[in-house]
């Protein structure tokens, strides 16, 4: 019989700790699949951030490099460096990269330095309980918005995707979901190519997902996809935002 | 044998030069008064042995990029002077917990805050006692001249890879700025088996460096691991003394007031008073043993430090109880001149 699912092999055979309804699991297996689908298991280096994914070591079948929170981008740019033949990318959460790590990542993008960043953006910082992340939707209370956020006192949610498409360095931009099937499938299109972008030597490959937060957004996994529909795609636009073509290599 | 190539180069670059010296290919960093020639001098001429220069965006993320160049086995420095090591102060932690080789070099100023570019050894404190959170150590190492800048910086990569910890190089802006005829070494750098290094798991399983011990007794058991560890570096205790066959007084300085002091020492002697100095080369591990011994026979120590008192806490620490410790000590501003410790001398010898 034809075998149609299986794990990938990036992936150790263990249980995923996330609460259930997460997309960290679903965007694990994305990136794991993307891992084996160009045969980098034994050629890559992931810089792990620190959030609800600090735990990748255990879960991927890959060298992994812990990063202090935020400076992932960093880190992966030192192993970049040294290992220009590995395949390097980073994992981070919107609180590591779109707060403590934003000038990292701007940074990074704009040497056009050639990882991918893999960027969870899930409203909230859910590692630590639930409060407020620079991704917090306009409305949303969080642990420390507790009366919603307001762009008056708390500012907007901010757009990581487009903010680093604006960078010349940057060959890659995109956001996607993975709340639907359709979604879903989309988005490992979108996330190979930036692996490519990479493989190609082509610079900075960024892509956002918008993810669930169950736990912290107090709904059933259900409801969570249904509010990644709702109210994040309308705000966050799925799309790829900058590519670069191959020859477009200043 | 042919004749030592000899050089006449600024305190900077003899640290940069040391660095290629011990086969660094990667440095990061974000300019800072007083060692700037440090990265200028590595921009230039990394690219020669092909390697690679960053100017980082921040003292953080020079501090991340050593991270992870040392994850992958790689030798590689940054450098920076006080506020910015202030900066790298996580990172460094991260590296320490995580085991991950390393070289930084504080060329120190004056603080606290903004502060200013002169000289001073006000981050003492801040070198040996870890300087970031948690319960670590960096090996320390104090040069105090041109040729020691080169010297202890080829030593730094040694040690970092043998004990697989950072390595901090602390000197100031007398040290940085100064010019010397120095000796070039034709060193070839030590080699270190780094099966811990990420590299891509090829043909081994795959392995991680992390600093995170969640589980019951973990992280208690990890702590006492690198504390045998800090115990170990005690083998590389490194210090100089002069003149203290007959010393009745030891002046006890690191650095450039070392240095200084030197040469107030031979003008005490002149004088006839007995006088010799003990030079502390790490700072961490501090030679404390040493100078316990050196207690038993001479009971009196003067610590002279360009702070208002740091190290002479590691002297009282080290020497038998009933010696007597005196300090001298300035804040930062002016540096002391030979005769204005010679006058130090005299007001405490005896
Ligand atoms: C320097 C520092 N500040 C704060 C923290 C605490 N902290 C850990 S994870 C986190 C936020 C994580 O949120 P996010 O990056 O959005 O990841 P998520 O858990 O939502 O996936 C914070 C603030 C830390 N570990 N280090
Ligand atoms: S707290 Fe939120 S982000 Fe973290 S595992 Fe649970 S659902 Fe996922
Ligand atoms: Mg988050």
């Amino acid at each position: 019989m034809k075998q149609v699912f299986k794990r990938p092999n990036s992936l150790r055979d263990v249980p995923f700790h996330f609460c259930p309804g997460c997309h960290h699991g679903i965007i694990h297996r994305l990136v794991a699949e993307c891992i084996d689908a160009y045969d980098l298991r034994e050629k890559t280096v992931c810089a792990a951030s620190v959030g609800c994914s600090v735990f990748m070591y255990d879960y991927f079948d890959i060298d992994v490099c812990e990063s202090p929170h935020g400076r992932a981008a960093a880190v992966a740019t030192g192993i970049k460096r040294a290992l220009p033949e590995c395949f390097v990318f980073t994992y981070q959460g919107d609180g590591d990269l779109a707060a403590l790590g934003i000038a990292e990542g701007v940074h990074a993008a704009n040497r056009g330095e050639n990882i991918t960043i893999i960027f969870v953006n899930n409203t909230v910082y859910g590692m630590t309980g639930g409060q407020m992340a620079p991704t917090t939707m306009l409305g949303q209370a969080t642990t420390t918005s507790p009366f919603g956020r307001d762009f008056r006192r708390e500012g907007y949610p901010i757009r990581m995707a487009e903010l680093l498409s604006m960078t010349e360095g940057t060959a890659f931009s995109a956001r996607v979901a993975v709340n639907t099937p359709k979604n879903l499938m989309q988005a490992k299109k979108v996330l190979k190519k930036a692996f490519e972008v990479q493989l190609r030597n082509q610079g900075f490959s960024f892509v956002e997902f918008l993810s669930s937060c169950p736990t912290n957004w107090k709904m059933s996994a259900e409801q969570a996809n249904q509010r990644v529909h709702d109210e994040m795609i309308p705000y966050f636009p799925l799309g790829v935002f900058k590519e670069k073509s191959e020859t477009d290599i200043l | 044998m042919s004749k030592p190539k000899v050089e006449l180069v600024n305190g900077n670059e003899a640290i940069a030069r040391g660095a290629m010296a011990a086969g660094c290919k990667f440095y990061f960093g974000y300019p800072i008064t007083p060692q700037n020639e440090i990265p200028e001098y590595l921009s230039k001429h990394l690219p020669d042995i092909d390697g690679t220069f960053i100017q980082a965006e921040s003292e953080i993320a020079s501090i991340n990029m050593l991270l992870g160049a040392g994850a992958t086995g790689a030798r590689a420095m940054t450098s920076s002077s006080s506020p910015g090591i202030s900066l790298k102060q996580e990172g460094i932690s991260y590296m320490a917990g995580s085991e991950i080789p390393g070289v930084i070099v504080n060329m120190s100023r004056s603080g606290p805050g903004l502060g200013g570019i002169s000289p001073s050894q006000g981050d003492y404190f801040q070198a040996t006692r870890g300087g970031g959170h948690g319960d670590y150590r960096t090996i320390v190492l104090a040069p105090f001249s041109v040729q020691e800048n080169y010297d202890l910086t080829i030593k730094a990569f040694d040690l970092a890879d043998q004990y697989r910890n950072p390595v901090m190089i602390l000197g100031d802006a007398l040290l940085g700025q100064m010019k010397e005829p120095i000796i070039l070494r034709d060193n070839k750098p030590g080699k270190f088996d780094k099966p811990w290094a990420l590299t891509g798991a090829k043909n081994r399983k795959p392995q991680f460096l992390k600093s995170l011990y969640l589980n019951e007794g973990d992280l208690t058991q990890h702590n006492w691991k690198l504390f045998q560890k800090y115990q170990q570096m005690k083998a590389e205790i490194q210090y100089e003394t002069y003149r203290i066959e007959d010393a009745d007084m030891v002046v006890v300085s690191f650095g450039s007031v070392a240095r200084i002091i030197k040469s107030s020492i031979n003008m005490a002697r002149d004088k006839g008073m007995k006088v010799g100095l003990f030079r502390p080369v790490t700072l961490y591990p501090y030679p404390e043993e040493i100078l316990r011994r050196l207690s038993q026979k001479v009971h009196h120590f003067f610590a002279v430090e360009l702070n208002t008192g740091q190290m002479v806490e590691d002297v009282k620490l080290s020497v038998d109880k009933g010696s007597r410790v005196d300090f001298y000590g300035r804040p930062p501003g002016s540096i002391p001149t030979p005769n204005e410790l010679f006058d130090e001398i005299q007001k405490v010898y005896r």
